[in-house]
């Protein structure tokens, strides 16, 4: 009689091997994406893992439901296992890969980044030429900031659209249609896969207890970081397409955007901070913990050095303030290909892609 | 004797010892929680014994996934209808009329108001699972499967201040007369006796006590594997009936079916499953066919396929098919075995070569021409062998070759106490006063055979229910 092998080479290797006991199992089918995507197939390729890492989104339910967990010779950890190829897609797939692995693996690395581009933004500020315009603007002009900000932004972008399409092919993507974009939007509009499929969320902070708190805190943080990204781009139109200057009145587009985005984006950070101290790090890539709290709390000080700027305008903190806040938001793009950041880009095209195997 | 003991494994709660309980419920799984949160709605302060460690808490409904429901009409996961009159046809065909029909009929009445029920307390529910569609009007099927309805039953009942320890191993239940006066269980290596007012137990069949099952089924049985907990060793049971309390049941026979060969001695579960056998050859280790792989559809027939291969030498069988089958049945949690020829198969598989060959020969040159249908019977028969394989018959012969090993895969045992309408056990003289039992442990008195998918968690939800109601009744007056 052949002895099973149950030693692992490589993270695809374990995952491949606790996916195929799910797959004979089939108990969770109803959690989330992962399994229906695993009960369509009988064989998995190392695309097929990354795609089902990818659209893992560590929700746990599966951990605690399962009967084949730890002490259980099985030894099934698939929250775990997954975020493990998960990570390692991301790090893959991305150019230069040291860089990434640098800063999602050690929070110190990123911390330190953040504080560098603060440094460089009071330099920045000290030799820029003064200009005439009002508020922070007085400080540094607002073609200055464009000329720092633009490429900061475009650049990483650029990165990590060649991440993706690195992964696309390593998934097998096919030409995406309208009706597969709306269907992973709607997913993530509602983050359907946080919701446990019965709507009672997932098994994050509390053991087996369900909650939805990690599914509002993530909520929060993406709606949050939206209207801000949003406060940003309406700014700009009115800014070029209107020729309307800033400051903005509290009862403009970019304020009320700006303020309500920082407020969600504040909470909902400093939420997801909170309950990742009381989750069990066993279930996920414990590599990378450092790296992702330290992501988390990045957003965290954009978004709040964002409000204190617009609050504590008139006051002589002014000057570091700005400082701060153009540094942690420089910090925030440029890291964007190399952190946490891009799980969002990843997540999406694996949604995208499910829609397009399940039609 | 007595003593407080800090219990890690139960959330922190201390719990005391020598606190007097209303209700004890021996044991931990689907039918002992039932019956604690029952008890504890009821007013009673209760405290449930577990075996297992926290880790392996709730016995075999660890590796349950659904309930058999009645209905009228469709009903949240559950298609169509189930009738009250279909449901109990469906028992007796699969027990021979081995049951107590009011007490089944009790268990299939109540078994509609329980879906609601085990909703409020946690339990969440899914559609029918993928390859399982025939289920999807008798069989509600739990989100998650079993263990989560354990860990959703065990917060509600700790919500509800019910306590529990887990490891505690429950060796004697002292009986005087008509009473239960004691209960003797160790617990971190120390003694305790404990002297509640009512008792329900509730802790299974003795399926892994492999030394009782070689008693009733002789030597063959140390080779059986066993496919749920290894914590189910029928010691409370063996102790109850010797106390000569009523058993119903036949005491040598246990549920078993044929499973993958190299699953775990213990606790391998849904996954061990081969669903392979109908498209297959089955031969024995001396590669000789010894029963009609093609007689009826695999769920109706896997159940006699582990009493077929406890009867082969050394309680083994090998399952041979070839490419053109793999993808027709439910993935197998071990991949086969696969060999280009039939000649290296029979030496991976540890066959008689010539013999195998042989036998697949002669099996191939029995196949007829005719339509193949792999979820019907298609009638698809050899002719002129024996013994034959009446459907799915299509010659292995085309590589790769693929094997699997197979054993006999115990689910649960028959033996039990008997109990009336209200869970109460029965001694010979009348019933004992404040003794119920619910789940493995009295099923027996409604599935005296065979076996009918998700009936098992039925009795337990049902008997467990009424068990905990009557125990805290009994312990209010």
């Amino acid at each position: 009689m052949q002895a099973i092998e149950l030693v692992n080479v490589d993270a695809i290797g374990e995952a491949r091997r606790q996916i195929e006991i799910c797959n004979a199992c089939r108990y969770c089918e109803s959690y989330c994406a992962v399994f229906p995507a695993v009960h369509s197939k009988r064989a998995f390729s190392d695309g097929d893992i990354q795609q089902l890492s990818n659209l893992c989104h560590n929700c746990r339910g599966c951990y605690y439901a399962c009967q084949y967990t730890a002490p259980h010779e099985f030894g099934l950890n698939l929250p775990k296992a997954l975020a493990e190829v998960r990570q390692e897609s991301w790090e893959s797939h991305t150019q230069p890969g040291g860089i990434a692995k640098l800063f999602h693996r050690s929070g110190v690395s990123l911390s330190l980044f953040v504080v560098l581009a603060a440094a460089l933004l009071v330099w920045l500020i000290q030799i820029a030429p003064k200009s005439s315009g009002e508020g922070f603007y007085s400080l540094m002009s607002h073609n200055a900031m464009v000329m720092l900000f633009a490429p900061a932004f475009i650049l990483p972008i650029l990165l990590i659209l060649l991440s993706l399409r690195g992964y696309w092919r390593t998934i097998g993507g096919e030409s995406i249609r309208w009706r597969h974009v709306a269907g992973a939007f709607g997913s993530i509009a509602k983050m359907k896969n946080l919701s446990g499929g019965h709507g009672d969320g997932c098994n994050f902070e509390a053991e087996d207890a369900f909650s939805n708190r990690r599914r509002l805190y993530h909520q929060a943080t993406m709606y949050g970081f939206l209207l801000c990204f949003a406060a940003t781009s309406v700014a700009t139109l009115m800014h070029y397409g209107l020729d309307m200057q800033a400051p903005y009145g509290f009862f403009s587009l970019p304020k009320l955007f700006g303020i309500s985005g920082g407020l969600l984006l504040s909470i909902g950070t400093l939420g997801l901070a909170s309950l990742k101290l009381k989750a069990d790090r066993g279930l996920a890539d414990a590599r990378v913990w450092g790296g992702e709290m330290a992501f988390v709390l990045l957003l965290f000080v954009v978004s709040t050095s964002g409000l204190a700027l617009y609050f504590l305008r008139e006051t002589s903190l002014l000057n570091e303030l700005l400082a701060l806040h153009l540094g942690a938001v420089l910090a925030f793009f440029l890291l964007m290909p190399f952190s946490k950041m891009v799980h969002g880009f990843f997540r999406l095209a694996a949604l995208i892609r499910d829609e397009q195997c399940k039609a | 004797m007595y003593s407080a003991v800090y219990n890690q494994e139960a959330d922190n709660n201390m719990v005391d010892l020598r606190a007097n309980y209303d209700v004890i419920v021996v044991g931990g799984g689907n039918a002992a929680l039932c019956a604690a949160i029952s008890a504890a709605e009821a007013g009673a302060r209760t405290l449930i014994l577990e075996g297992a460690p926290k880790a392996y808490r709730g016995g075999n409904s660890r590796h349950t996934r659904n309930f058999r429901c009645m209905h009228g009409e469709p009903m949240a996961v559950l298609t169509d209808s189930y009738s009250e009159q279909e449901y109990f046809e469906d028992l007796m065909k699969v027990t021979q009329g081995k049951t107590d029909e009011n007490l089944a009929k009790l268990a299939i009445r109540s078994s509609e108001e329980c879906y609601a029920w085990m909703v409020e307390h946690g339990v969440r529910f899914q559609p029918s699972l993928s390859g399982t569609l025939s289920l999807s009007r008798t069989n509600a099927f739990f989100m998650g499967g079993g263990k989560a309805l354990v860990n959703a039953y065990y917060r509600t009942a700790q919500n509800l201040g019910v306590d529990v320890l887990y490891e505690a191993q429950v060796t004697h239940l002292e009986r005087e007369g008509d009473r239960i006066v004691s209960i003797d269980v160790t617990y971190q290596g120390e003694q305790h006796r404990l002297s509640p007012r009512a008792v329900v137990v509730s802790s299974g069949g003795f399926q892994a006590d492999v030394d009782w099952l070689a008693d009733a089924w002789g030597p063959a049985a140390k080779n059986f594997l066993i496919r749920g907990t290894p914590y189910n060793r029928g010691v409370v049971l063996k102790d109850l009936i010797g106390q000569e309390l009523e058993s119903v049941g036949d005491p040598t026979q246990c549920h078993a079916v044929a499973i993958d060969g190299r699953a775990p001695k213990f606790d391998g579960g849904i996954v061990t499953r081969l669903d392979c056998v109908p498209f297959s050859v089955v031969v024995n280790k001396e590669g000789q066919r010894f029963y009609d792989e093609g007689e009826d559809v695999w769920p109706k027939r896997y159940a006699i396929w582990g009493r077929l291969v406890a009867a082969q030498p050394d309680q083994v069988g090998y399952v041979i098919i070839d490419s053109k089958s793999l993808e027709l049945f439910m993935p197998s949690v071990f991949p086969p075995i696969k060999a280009d020829t039939l000649e290296e198969l029979a030496g991976k598989l540890d066959l008689p070569t010539v013999q195998l060959q042989e036998t697949i020969d002669g099996f191939n040159q029995a196949c007829t021409e005719g339509h193949f249908h792999p979820t019907e019977l298609d009638g698809l028969a050899t002719q002129g062998l024996t013994p034959p394989k009446s459907n799915w018959a299509r010659p292995i012969d085309t590589p790769p070759y693929y094997g699997y090993t197979l054993r006999t895969g115990v689910t649960f045992t028959y033996l039990g106490l008997k109990v009336d309408e209200s869970a109460q056990v029965q001694g010979r003289t009348g019933p004992i006063e404040n003794l119920w039992a619910a789940g493995e442990i009295m099923a027996g008195s409604i599935l005296g055979q065979g076996y009918l998918a998700g009936f098992g968690m039925t009795i337990g939800t049902v008997f467990g229910r009424i068990a905990g109601r009557e125990a805290a009744r009994y312990a209010s007056n």
